[in-house]
């Protein structure tokens, strides 16, 4: 421990202070002496010391006062500062030590009991560089832990002007991620997420179920599928005991309907301000991560959708932030919020506030997770967001002439939607994936159509009002189960234009009575049979063609490169 | 915060009671109280009469216990909790993995 140091000795006495530059001197060190407390602070500043000699009676600033400016100066850095003093009386003592300093020597002075003193506070002065260093590190490593997330979980269509949206800025650490994204066919998928524990362990899940998220929305997966795989690779990966409270929300501005998998979070709640109705969204699953695919349960809460909702879900930082007296916010002071508020506007900021106002600590709102989402009229576009913002290159490779014929019977009918499965097959042909919204929506219509209405026997006419609309679902629902016969086929065939582009022809059949198609052609205005879905197909297709007896009906999708 | 475990006569059912703040802190004690019980023990019951408060780190070490003790064949209780403890657990649907009473 023979490391040179620069040391700053400070005594009004001069023979005593030339004594003690002596000693430090023959010790190895180099020394830089001052006679009073403000000469005393003037060299530090320039020089920077390692370590400080200050004796306590000095006139003029005394070595109390000028121990404490040292410590200012210093600010995070570790530098000594060891008394030298011929006061023995505790209280003098306790003083000293009260205005930063760290140590005594008394006169008259002891050089070994010197040296044992500053190779001690050299160890110590060490150890406090190596932390600061580690410090910087982690914090470095950090930064850019956080900039490579902010990419992976980005935040998709969050940024829509129907949706408002608070994340804390470090919530990468704190385990909380929101993602929303919208299908091909235009309903929006939201998820937000609270992860257990802290600090990077926790965010790492967010990883993984970004990526399902958006890769799977984007093909046009439902939210069932997007949360069952989500769920495998969280149980896969994460430890035992560490698992996702999430809630997600599949909104379906053409089946206008809000379907909803709460597990784990608290209550979300839907408020629509038109009718001041409050319809609360209850956890009723075990959190994501936890049960194998096997046990995994999709058994989501379904709300129909009316104009003035506002959907609004929180992670539970909201709910369980504590005032001075350790009470949590809690649920029935936000529903309060929501029950005084006259039309919902203000709401977001509302709670925010208040939750500020009551935490003990007047704890930053940036530490919670809210979004509010509004339903917007028009808010029916297709017109795929993504495709817009990633200028998706065309892949020169690929099937531009084919033909393909898929069937399913009633046991795959009962299990499997092949939807987003034959959207990604057409969507192969170079260049059609700038029209997959359209392709996409086209297909569901009409796979939905046959099922529902051919092989179901479900007549939209229930869907016309409130109490309908459940109990369409739920025959829905009902009927798929306990289907024994029945099949929908679905025949494609592409060809493409000589100018570039190509027409997508569709063809889908269904095991069911059918229905009389010869009102049709032109009959567009007839909802009985056209349904808002079937009008939006025929605006997108060139050819709408039924066949007798109205269980078959072909399209043809002509597009162009853009 | 503390954790007593005891074993029924016949060996085959441990009760961990728990006391205090159910949250991290308990991790190493909780988990120990388990992992050196004999193997003949292959009933467990968490006794919560004396928890204050459960978190979400509480959680996992009671899916940490119930994969110690056979993952899905587990036989866990989880017993006397008040309502707030109740309430976390509610949130969580717990009652679809443990017994809760």
């Amino acid at each position: 421990m023979s490391e040179r140091l620069q040391l700053l000795v400070a005594d009004d006495n001069s023979t005593d202070r030339m004594i003690l530059e002596a000693i430090l001197r023959r010790l190895g060190h180099d020394v830089l002496a001052a006679d009073n407390g403000e000469q005393a602070i003037q060299l530090f500043i320039d020089k920077h010391p390692d370590m400080v000699l200050l004796d306590v009676m000095m006139p003029g600033l005394d070595g109390i006062a000028t121990a404490r400016r040292l410590r200012e100066l210093a600010g995070e850095e570790l530098v000594p500062i060891i008394f030298v003093t011929s006061l023995h009386a505790v209280s003098d003592l306790t003083a000293c030590l009260d205005a930063g300093g760290d140590d005594f020597i008394s006169k008259p002075y002891n050089p070994t009991i010197l040296k044992a003193k500053l190779n001690a506070f050299t160890r110590t002065r060490l150890l406090h560089k190596e932390v600061q260093a580690q410090r910087e590190f982690l914090i470095q490593e950090q930064r850019m832990a956080k900039a490579i997330f902010d990419n992976i979980a980005h935040h998709g269509v969050l940024n829509a002007p129907n949706i408002r949206y608070r994340i804390s800025p470090m919530s990468i650490f704190n385990g909380d991620v929101l993602v929303a994204a919208r299908q091909p066919s235009g309903d929006l998928l939201v998820l937000l997420g609270d992860f257990t524990g802290h600090g990077l362990p926790a965010a790492i899940g967010t990883l993984p179920l970004s990526e399902i998220f958006h890769g799977m929305a984007g093909k046009g997966f439902s939210l069932e599928y997007i949360l069952r795989e989500i769920n495998t690779k969280l149980k896969n990966v994460l430890p035992t005991g560490v698992f996702c409270c999430a809630t997600a929300a599949c909104l379906s501005y053409r089946g206008r309907s809000i379907e909803v998998w709460a597990g784990g979070l608290p209550d979300g709640v839907i408020f629509n301000r038109r009718s001041r109705e409050l319809r609360q969204i209850a956890s009723s699953h075990l959190p994501l991560g936890i049960l194998s695919d096997r046990d995994f349960k999709y058994e989501p809460t379904l709300f129909e959708m009316s104009e003035g909702d506002l959907v609004y879900l929180w992670s539970d930082g909201i709910v369980e932030t504590a005032n001075a007296k350790g009470e949590q916010f809690g649920l029935e002071r936000v529903l309060a919020l929501f029950n005084a508020s006259a039309d919902g506007a203000g709401v977001f900021d509302g709670v925010l506030a208040a939750v500020q106002d009551f935490s003990a600590d007047g704890r930053q709102q940036d530490d919670h997770t809210l979004i509010e989402i509004a339903l917007a009229p028009g808010a029916e576009g297709f017109e795929h967001p993504a495709s817009a913002r990633r200028k998706l290159a065309p892949s020169a490779l690929g099937p531009q002439r084919w033909q393909l014929h898929y069937e399913l019977k009633a046991d795959s009918l009962r299990q499997f939607d092949p939807v987003p499965m034959l959207t990604h097959v057409f969507l192969q042909v170079p260049g059609l994936r700038q029209h997959g919204g359209k392709v996409n929506t086209i297909l569901s219509e009409l796979f939905s159509n046959a099922l529902e209405h051919g092989v179901l026997g479900l007549s939209s006419a229930l869907k016309a009002d409130a109490h309908g609309f459940h109990q369409y679902y739920q025959l829905r629902a009902e009927r798929l189960q306990a289907l024994q016969e029945g099949y929908v086929n679905v025949t494609a065939e592409h060809e493409p234009k000589a100018g570039g582009g190509g027409v997508l022809t569709l063809t889908v059949q269904d095991s069911g009575q059918g229905f009389d198609c010869a009102a049709l052609p032109g009959d567009q205005g007839n909802p009985k049979f056209y349904g808002r879905g079937m009008i939006l197909v025929s605006s997108l297709c060139q050819r709408v063609q039924y066949l007798e007896p109205g269980n078959q009906v072909t399209v043809e999708f002509a597009w162009d490169d853009a | 915060m503390s954790i007593l475990a005891s074993g029924s006569p016949d060996g085959k059912e441990l009760t961990i009671k728990v006391k205090g703040r159910f949250d991290f802190s308990a991790h190493q004690e909780f988990r120990s109280a388990y992992e050196s019980a004999p193997d003949s023990m292959n009933s467990f019951i968490v006794d919560l009469r004396d928890a204050t408060y459960l978190d979400s780190s509480a959680l996992g070490m009671l899916l940490l216990l119930r994969d110690h003790a056979g993952g899905d064949t587990a036989h866990v209780r989880i017993v006397n909790c008040n309502p707030d403890v109740r309430k976390i657990l509610t949130i969580s649907n717990f009652e679809q993995l443990f017994s809760i009473m």
